[in-house]
Order: C-alpha cells, then sequence, then structure tokens
C-alpha cells in the first residue's frame, strides 16, 4: 500500500468510529424523544411540567413531575453548595499548597474517592447518616434532602477537585514567577493569577462534578426518601427525577402513559444536564484568561 | 570604587540547588545607579545569582545559600527579613516576556494593587508613567483594555518593564531581556536601559557580549559557578586580566 493510502485508509477508519459513536447518541436521543412525546397526547406540556402532583398509578392519574423537578434541583443545588467550595479548595491546597508528602497522600486519596460506586455511599448514607440526622434533629426519617445532598456533594468533590487540579496545573509556572517577583504573597499570587488563569478549567470542572449530581440516580434513589412533593424544609424527602424514573421503570407497562411519562421526565433531565454543558461553555469561553507570552 | 556607593554586596556566598553547589564564594558588589552586566557561559550561575539577589531561588524546593548578600547593609537572608518586602524593592525582568494574561492596565497595575494602590487615581497615573518609563505608552495608551498577549514579544518585553517598573523598585534585575527578541526590539530595551539607569541599580544578565560592552558601567564574568574576573566594563573588554576571560570574550570557548 502506497503511503497516501495508507493516510487516507486511517483517517476514514478514525472517521468512521467517531461517526459511530455520534450516530449510536444520536439514535439514544431520538428514542428518548419518541418514546417520551406521546405523553403530551394526555397531558399538555404546561401540566406535566408545572402540575404538582405526580400520581401515575392513581385513578385518574395525575402526570405533574413539578415535585421531581424541583427535588432535582434542590438537592444539586445544596450539593453544588457543599461541593464546589470543597472541591475547589481542596484542588487549590492540593496542587499549590500542600508539602510534597502530603500531596501524595492526599492525591491519590481524592482519585480513589472519586472510583467509590455510588450504590456504596447510597448504603453510606442509608446507614450512617440516616439514622445520625434522625436521632439529632429529632426527623419522622433522616431519608431526606439534606442527606441526599452531602452524599452528592460526596460524590461531586472528587470529580471536581481532580479536574480543577489539573486546570492549576497547567497554569504556567512563567505567571506565578512574575507574580512572585512583583512582591505577591502566595496566597494574592493564587487568588489573582492562578486561579483566575484555571477559571475556564475550574468552571469545567464544577459543571462535571454538577452534571454527574443531578444525574446521578442511585444515591437519590436510596437516600432522598422519595416523596414526590414540593419539599418545604431541607429536611423534607424528596424524589428527584432519576430516582421516580429508576423506580417506577420496572413497574410501568411497555406502551403505557406512565411509561411516555417516564420518558418524557428523561427528557426534561436531558435539557437541563445539555443546560449545564452549554452555561460551563459559556462560562469558560466568557472569563477566559490564558495564552503565553509569545517569543 | 567606592565601597558606599554598593547597594548590594555579596560576601563569600555559596549556594547549592540541593547536593549541586551552583555558586562558589561569590564577592562582589554592586554600584548604584550603573548598569551592571554578568557574563559568562550557560550553566555558569548567572541566573542562580541574579535569583538570589531578590530571593527567587527561595521559591525552589531544597536551595541553600550561605554566606550573606547586603541590601543597603542589611542581610537579606536575615530570618527576620520577608522576601515579599525585598521583591517589592528589587523587581525582576525574565528572559522570556511573561505578562499576565490579563489587560495592559492590569498588568502594569498588578505589583501596586497587590501593595494596597487602590485608588484609581493613583493607578491611571502610575500606569501612565511606568509605560512612559518603558517607552511603551505611544504604542498602547488607546489599547490599554486589550489582553497583553495581543502585543508582540518586544512590546510584550517592555510591559514587562513597566510593570516592574510600577513598583518603584531601587533594583531592577534583568535576566536576558532581549534573548528571545529581534535586533530592533533589542535595541529598544538597550535604549531603555540607558535612560532607566539614571533612576535605578541595573543588574543584567546576557549573552551577548556587545550588549554588555555596549549597556553595562561594570562587567563580572562567571565561570562554572564562580566570578573569574568583576571590572570595569571598558577595562574587561580591552584588557582582561585573566586568561579565561580573554578566551571567552574572543569567542574561544563558550
Ligand atoms: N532549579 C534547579 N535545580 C537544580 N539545578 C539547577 C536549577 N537551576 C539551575 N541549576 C543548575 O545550576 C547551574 C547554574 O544554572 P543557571 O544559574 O541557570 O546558569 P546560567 O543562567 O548561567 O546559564 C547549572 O548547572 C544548572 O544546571
Ligand atoms: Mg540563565
Amino acid at each position: 500500500m502506497t503511503r497516501t493510502l495508507k493516510e487516507l485508509f486511517i483517517k476514514n477508519i478514525l472517521l468512521l468510529f467517531a461517526l459511530v459513536s455520534v450516530i449510536i447518541l444520536g439514535l439514544i436521543v431520538l428514542f428518548l424523544f419518541l418514546e417520551g412525546l406521546p405523553v403530551f397526547e394526555v397531558v399538555s406540556v404546561a401540566d406535566f411540567l408545572f402540575g404538582l402532583e405526580w400520581y401515575p398509578t392513581y385513578d385518574p392519574p395525575d402526570y405533574g413531575i413539578w415535585p421531581l423537578i424541583v427535588g432535582s434541583l434542590v438537592v444539586t443545588f445544596f450539593a453544588a453548595l457543599l461541593a464546589i467550595p470543597l472541591g475547589v479548595l481542596s484542588a487549590v491546597y492540593i496542587a499549590e499548597l500542600a508539602p510534597g508528602p502530603v500531596k501524595e497522600i492526599f492525591k491519590p486519596l481524592v482519585e480513589l474517592l472519586a472510583g467509590l460506586p455510588s450504590v456504596v455511599l447510597g448504603f453510606f448514607g442509608m446507614a450512617v447518616v440516616a439514622p445520625l440526622l434522625q436521632n439529632t434533629f429529632n426527623l419522622p426519617t433522616g431519608l431526606n434532602i439534606v442527606n441526599a445532598s452531602l452524599i452528592l456533594a460526596f460524590m461531586a468533590v472528587p470529580t471536581i477537585a481532580s479536574i480543577t487540579e489539573d486546570a492549576l496545573y497547567s497554569v504556567p509556572a512563567e505567571f506565578k514567577e512574575a507574580s512572585y517577583a512583583l512582591g505577591a504573597t502566595k496566597a494574592e499570587t493564587i487568588v489573582n493569577v492562578v486561579m483566575p488563569a484555571a477559571l475556564s478549567g475550574i468552571a469545567t470542572a464544577v459543571m462535571l462534578g454538577m452534571a454527574r449530581a443531578i444525574g446521578e440516580t442511585m444515591v437519590v434513589l436510596m437516600v432522598a426518601g422519595g416523596a414526590a412533593a414540593v419539599p418545604e424544609s431541607i429536611f423534607d424527602p424528596v424524589r428527584p427525577m432519576p430516582a421516580s424514573i429508576a423506580a417506577e421503570m420496572g413497574e410501568a407497562p411497555v406502551g403505557s402513559i406512565h411509561y411516555h411519562a417516564l420518558f418524557a421526565t428523561g427528557i426534561v433531565l436531558f435539557f437541563m444536564t445539555l443546560a449545564f454543558n452549554l452555561a460551563a461553555d459559556y462560562i469558560s469561553e466568557r472569563f477566559r484568561e490564558t495564552g503565553s507570552g509569545t517569543l | 570604587m567606592k565601597e558606599s556607593n554598593h547597594i548590594i554586596t555579596t560576601e563569600n556566598v555559596n549556594f547549592y540547588y540541593g547536593d549541586f553547589k551552583a555558586l562558589q564564594d561569590i564577592t562582589m558588589g554592586f554600584e548604584k545607579n550603573r548598569v551592571t552586566a554578568l557574563i559568562g557561559p550557560s550553566g555558569c550561575g548567572k541566573s542562580t545569582l541574579l535569583r538570589l539577589l531578590n530571593r527567587m531561588n527561595d521559591l525552589i524546593d531544597g536551595t541553600r545559600v550561605e554566606g550573606k548578600v547586603l541590601f543597603e547593609g542589611a542581610d537579606i537572608y536575615d530570618p527576620r527579613v520577608d522576601p515579599v518586602d525585598i521583591r517589592r524593592r528589587i523587581g525582576m525582568v525574565f528572559q522570556k516576556p511573561n505578562p499576565f494574561p490579563k489587560s495592559i492596565f492590569k498588568n502594569v497595575a498588578y505589583g501596586p494593587r497587590v501593595n494596597g494602590v487602590c485608588r484609581k487615581r493613583d493607578l491611571d497615573a502610575l500606569v501612565e508613567k511606568s509605560l512612559l518609563q518603558a517607552s511603551l505608552w505611544n504604542e498602547v495608551k488607546d489599547i490599554l483594555d486589550r489582553s497583553a498577549m495581543t502585543l508582540s514579544g518586544g512590546q510584550q518585553q517592555r510591559l514587562c518593564i513597566a510593570r516592574a517598573l510600577a513598583m518603584k523598585p531601587d533594583v531592577l534585575l534583568m535576566d536576558e531581556p532581549t534573548s528571545a527578541l529581534d535586533p530592533v526590539s533589542t535595541a529598544k530595551i538597550e535604549e531603555l536601559i540607558e535612560e532607566l539607569k539614571k533612576d535605578y541599580t541595573i543588574i543584567i544578565v546576557t549573552h551577548n557580549m556587545q550588549q554588555a560592552a555596549r549597556v553595562s558601567d561594570c562587567t563580572g564574568f562567571f565561570y562554572l559557578g564562580r566570578v573569574i574576573e568583576y571590572n570595569r566594563t571598558d577595562l574587561l573588554f580591552t584588557t582582561p586580566e585573566k586568561k579565561q576571560t580573554e578566551d571567552y570574550i574572543t569567542g574561544r570557548f563558550g
């Protein structure tokens, strides 16, 4: 085979592989829409999204997923509140401040955490966090928003920390040197030079961590409590969308309205994660402070 | 050279990277408001010495200093001295232009800002003055908000000089500031050094012997971590006392 022919061959093989994954992804989305959209023959989009009652198996049934949307947003919000500062700050510590030996211990530990199966974390939430919450705050159940947010945060921290860490390492040393040479302290250098230069990477880290939290199923299924009602306090149980889909899909007869409603819930979830990713892209473009001196 | 004219002096300084002794028994004085050039083959310790003078070597793990480095008579390696204070008074320009990926204005204002200047009017004045001093003002006065990364290499290096000057340092350390630049930009920076020495003490590392001869008043020749010869530039280049110096400046090794 001549060299150009070989090149052409390799290029097309790679194109083929790239196409296969794009096509499969496209088919999944198509399938999601084909199975989800029929529910809107029965309920209007507005009633589906903003309806307060989710009783898919009652007679007559109610298909309002507002409590599920709120459940997802609320646990993700509180998880973010915990996980973003924890993840970003621990990455700053590991990348910029920790002395050699401490770093050698922390770095693999964080990576190990990232590899913990979510069912293990969910189990921890049920067996340890739930009784603790229940006894401390004297609650009817320890399976609630606080518990789910804690466990989700715990899941998101390693994702956020390790991607943030990589972003921090990729900041050229020459920026730091320039800052120190101008009489900046270590803290000033981190805040004014290192973090801004790594901001787009940090934004990506945060969004990926949050996307992981909002789509996470096992944890919320196990520890969120499962109540399909709009919560009134952070100690109320909720039923985030993934939990609802996972719990009910087995019982919903294929082709039933309930079945279509669950797929439509999947569509909503899909748009929410899409929004997270678009936001991440926008933020990382908007605050880009990269580049390096030219020679 | 009168002793009292020395703004920085080193006394029997040894410097180690771990076990490796990079500088050996360096004793020299740097005259105030003069340009001192450090020359010598690659790896002889010029940058190490320069970074020793504003404690930039502190940032490298496992380094160790022996002997004394006096700045205006006080030892900068005294445990009570904060290296941050030293770096505020002894500025540095690096070999490769390293502006921050921020606007031109923010680059120059960075040092004053971290040192507590925050009134917009003061910063504006300081930025303009520093850019004027670095003869960059006319080229950038209308694009202060643009990223420093859009400037040419020579402009970036002058921006880095302006950024260092905005701290109003007493001493400016320059580590091969023109080695990455074209001849026109190099000539501009050399002119600038001529201009700046009225107000600042400049210590410049250079690979380029013509440059040392053109811009400096005193020159030190280094070899394998030692000062071989240190003298007035005209004397060092016309009548070197040591054989090694002569070999180096005539290009017989290096
Ligand atoms: N960070 C470092 N760690 C260990 N050795 C170093 C380091 N920086 C420089 N050296 C060594 O110290 C010696 C002097 O280096 P340097 O001061 O950079 O030389 P010059 O600037 O004259 O080319 C060289 O042998 C170099 O390999
Ligand atoms: Mg050097």
